[in-house]
């Protein structure tokens, strides 16, 4: 195998250490927990689930924040997630970059409606 | 002693990185049924994230668009029936379902070593699958209306 470490690391490859790891059993358990909270409302509410009570979930200041953290924990969660996928699968290093910057791309756009759906509310 | 560390140094075998072939050629344990799931389940939810967030969007957003979010379900969108939108949420059902659990097998075995064994791991990821059904087959009849 070619070196591909040191001043020959690939700009595709695997950032070492515990940092990418760790974010993301970190962001996990922050989506964890704002799940069973946000299902636990929905749990002990009485009759049908219509609007008022959805939304009024997300609206008090405080949720909106938590909502907010867990979108951002998701940007990055879904990203280290997708990144391990391409470099285990993809292995022309053009190609991977291309799905990187993709993946890049399609989740910038996708927390950015989430924020603008949560900030409009 | 030196000889004999560089002659079995010599014979250790190489291990690299899976890819794509490698699938088929390996042997899918049923912990790797649980592991491959995950991972196909995570890109799932990263490929139906804009319609994750077109419902997060219009079910809060106001009632009359609250309305528009129900009606996708029971009248239709974009020209396709309601079922259809049912079963893609169906399928978002099952795939949330699926990473969280198996997120909190991971989560527990990165933080419970002492407990990590080949039976473990066989039983947990063997309850991570059926759970994740059973879940998931209540829900759907939920969403189905069928009960």
């Amino acid at each position: 195998m070619s070196v591909n470490f040191g001043s020959h690391r690939l700009v595709v490859g695997a950032h070492y250490g515990m940092r990418d790891w760790l974010s993301q059993r970190v962001t996990a358990v922050i989506m964890a927990l704002f799940t069973v909270l946000v299902l636990a409302q929905l749990i002990f509410s009485k009759g049908p689930i219509g609007y008022e009570l959805w939304a009024g979930i997300f609206s008090p200041q405080w949720m909106k924040s938590l909502t907010f953290l867990v979108i951002l924990s998701l940007l990055y969660h879904v990203w280290v997630g997708m990144r391990n996928i391409f470099q285990d699968y993809v292995k022309p290093y053009g190609v991977r970059f291309v799905m990187h910057v993709f993946a890049i791309a399609w989740l910038v756009a996708c927390t950015g409606g989430a924020i603008e759906a949560l900030w409009r509310l | 002693m030196s000889e004999t560390t560089a002659s079995t140094a010599k014979k250790r075998p190489e291990f690299y990185n899976i890819d794509g072939a490698s699938l088929i050629s390996y042997r899918w344990p049923i912990a790797s049924i649980a592991s491959g799931m995950h991972r196909v389940s995570g890109a799932i939810l990263f490929f139906l994230m804009p319609f994750i967030i077109w419902m997060f969007d219009n079910s809060i957003s106001s009632e009359i668009s609250f309305l528009k979010f129900k009606a996708a379900f029971n009248e239709g969108m974009l020209g396709l029936p309601g079922f259809i939108w049912k079963l893609v949420v169906l399928g978002i059902i099952w795939a949330s379902l699926h990473h969280f659990i198996a997120g909190l097998r991971h989560l527990w075995m990165d933080t419970h070593h002492e407990h990590v064994t080949k039976d473990f791991g066989r039983q947990t990821a063997a309850t991570v699958i059926v759970l994740t059904l059973a879940l998931t087959v209540v829900l759907g009849a939920k969403l189905f209306g069928l009960y």
